[in-house]
């Protein structure tokens, strides 16, 4: 888990690095502060499990071993990424490994998400779907439309909200009567926890108890992690003028991947030479996925009319 | 000779369904009402006994939020149709409809494919007011990556619903709903029609009528009316509008000089505008007089029928607008 975790935090890093460089069109939604909700989750799943990701969706995609090279190559709007350069950071999707994509539009991944779980149930799996969004999509429609029909219907599902407290600019706690997201749960019927959502030991042991209460045709699950966004909105947003400074500090100390480094090292579960093993591969991993993009061709304009409809390709629009 | 049968437009639309769900396990059937009603317009009766309460889902009133994950199951290996019982319904559902599910195979670079029929209503007549009688395929058109089907008679709805049905792409298919309960006669046994390929249901050598939905049928009896005087008319039902078969109506106009569009839809960026744009670079110099369109006036349906009919393209508008190209 430390290891998908310094993944996350390099690749991260190295698109703040490609931003500043001037490589990558538009923007992404970096992930920095929060890779141990990602990974506790991911921990959980299976190659048959789905999830459904959101426009802050790299640590996701990640997690649920995505292609890094395939990943980066997208963000820089190439013709090797994943969606060919037409989906970009906030479309990322890998049906083959049950990744059913990142998304554009706040609280959309949630409706997605609980049809899947539906299909499994319909066709007798025992396949998971987790539906990842943000505090701000618990305000949108679908986080109750959905969760209402999953309860209804005892779907496998997990509902993981990661609370980073902002959208955008706006404080959670300037815009909802109970900033709390897990105890709306106890309006759907179903099971709420909050965890520290920079625990990565936490998320993973609560979500657990989701995927077994899921498996076992139990129903859904809403899982609150509490965490914060280290950065802006968006690369290239400095992200400061709306924060509390002290409040800002206290999350920077509780960084995720610092804390569970120590932790791993305090209980000698791996020594600082393992653990710097595994700094140096994931580094390897990242910087080899940034080159692989850099050196890849981009798209050539007519590919802007195929894929739209299955078996006409390029024939209308 | 094909064998024919009498039945409602509904029956014909329930037929469908039945028979592709016998054929194919994973198509189901959800939306308001379908399951234990039958369908609000009685489009799924008996399916639910016949298929189990899973296959044929009775869902709250959360339309944007039961269309989305109509999309998750189309994903992940299912063939749902969706029911939206009024195409203004379809508005609280545009999230999932224009940008989610017209857009996730382009978005993801071809990797997925959407096996997904909505189906919804259109048609103003039944004093519903202003938002239950709109007629919004036009909105469907413009945003790329759906198929959009408008059927005519029972015969017509039931082949190309199937299709829709095995269709890999979302398809959003609009039932009128004047039709429901109009008895048609339409072939015993099994049949598709493709989508793409426009149907002349009368041929004229006087003016091109392209009809949409119902309105194809009503173009070809106000053609009878004016074969008595002289004007021979052609009525193309277009079956679909993506794709929409442009070379059905180029020929036609090539031959007849004249094309009147009619559609229920608002007048201003009616479908009919599109049409004619589109096959105007090709007929321009085989016209004779400047082409015309009959469509509802750019108002909200009101709820009086004193006030509502006057509005509603008929029988009687049609064979005025006609009229009145062949003055002077």
């Amino acid at each position: 888990m430390y290891f998908t975790m310094t993944k996350i935090r390099d690749f991260e890093n190295a698109i703040t690095d490609v931003y500043s460089r001037g490589l990558m069109p538009g923007l992404a939604h970096l992930y920095i502060g929060e890779e141990a909700i990602a990974t506790g989750v991911c921990a959980n799943i299976t190659s048959q499990d789905y999830a459904v990701s959101t426009h802050r969706g790299h640590g996701h995609l990640i997690a649920q071993g995505a292609d890094l090279k395939k990943m980066m190559a997208e963000v820089l709007g190439r013709k090797t990424g994943y969606c060919k350069g037409k989906g970009g950071s906030m479309h990322i999707m890998d049906i083959s490994k049950g990744i059913l994509g990142a998304n554009g539009i706040v609280g959309a991944g949630i409706p997605i998400a609980t049809g899947a779980a539906y299909s499994a149930k319909y066709r007798g799996t025992e396949q998971v779907t987790v539906s990842f969004f943000g505090d701000a999509a618990s305000n949108q429609g679908t986080f109750h439309e959905s969760i209402n029909m999953a309860a209804a219907w005892k779907l496998p599902v997990v509902y993981v909200c990661e609370n980073n407290l902002f959208g955008i600019s706006v404080d959670l706690r300037r815009v909802t009567g109970n900033p709390n997201i897990a105890e709306r749960a106890i309006a759907y019927g179903i099971p709420g926890v909050a965890v520290d959502g920079n625990d990565v030991l936490e998320v993973y042991q609560v979500t657990h108890t989701a995927f077994l209460r899921a498996r076992k045709g139990e129903g859904p699950t809403l899982i609150e992690g509490k965490t914060y966004r280290h950065k802006g909105h968006h690369v290239g947003d400095p992200g400061t003028a709306y924060r509390l400074e002290e409040e800002k500090k206290a999350w920077m100390e509780r960084d995720p991947i610092k804390t569970f480094r120590e932790r791993l090292i305090t209980e000698k579960i791996v020594n600082e030479q393992e653990i710097e093993d595994l700094e140096k591969e994931s580094r390897k991993l990242i910087e080899e996925a940034v080159q692989f993009a850099e050196n890849s061709p981009f798209p050539e304009p007519e590919e802007a009319f195929e894929d739209l409809f299955y078996e006409t390709e390029g024939a209308e629009v | 000779m094909t064998k024919m049968k009498k039945v409602t437009y509904a029956q014909a639309i329930c037929e469908a369904m039945d028979e592709e769900m016998a054929r194919d396990k994973n198509v189901l059937l959800l939306g308001e009402d379908v399951g234990f009603l039958g369908g609000n317009f009685k489009t799924a009766v008996g399916l639910r006994e016949k298929y189990g309460d899973l296959r044929v889902k009775d869902t709250p009133i959360s339309e944007n939020s039961f269309l989305g994950m109509s999309l998750g199951m189309a994903l992940t290996g299912l063939r749902p149709i969706v029911e939206i019982m009024f195409s203004d319904f379809l508005l609280i559902a545009a999230d999932q409809l224009l940008n989610q599910i017209a857009k996730i195979r382009y978005m993801s670079g071809g990797q997925v494919r959407v096996p997904l029929t909505i189906r919804t209503t259109i048609g103003a007549g039944r004093s519903s007011a202003a938002q239950h009688s709109q007629s919004l395929h036009a909105i469907m058109c413009h945003v790329p990556g759906l198929k959009v089907v408008v059927p005519s008679s029972a015969a017509e709805a039931k082949g190309l619903l199937k299709t829709a049905i095995r269709e890999d792409n979302p398809v959003v298919f609009i039932e009128h709903k004047m039709e429901y309960n109009h008895e048609y006669e339409i072939p015993e046994g099994e049949y598709t029609i493709p989508f793409g390929k426009a149907n002349i249901l009368r041929e004229g050598r006087d003016i091109t009528v392209v009809g949409t939905s119902n309105l194809a049928l009503k173009a070809v009896k106000v053609a009878d009316e004016l074969a008595k005087e002289g004007i021979e008319v052609e009525v193309i039902d277009p079956r679909t509008l993506v794709p929409l078969d442009r070379d059905t109506i180029i020929n036609s106009v090539k031959k007849t000089g004249r094309i009147l569009i009619t559609d229920e839809g608002y007048e201003r960026c009616n479908i009919a505008a599109e049409i004619v744009m589109d096959v105007m670079p090709e007929v321009f110099y085989y016209l004779d007089v400047p082409p015309e369109r009959l469509c509802l006036p750019n108002v909200p349906l009101p709820f009086s029928p004193a006030l509502e009919f006057p509005l509603i393209p008929d029988q009687e508008k049609l064979y005025q607008k006609i009229k009145k190209m062949f003055k002077g």
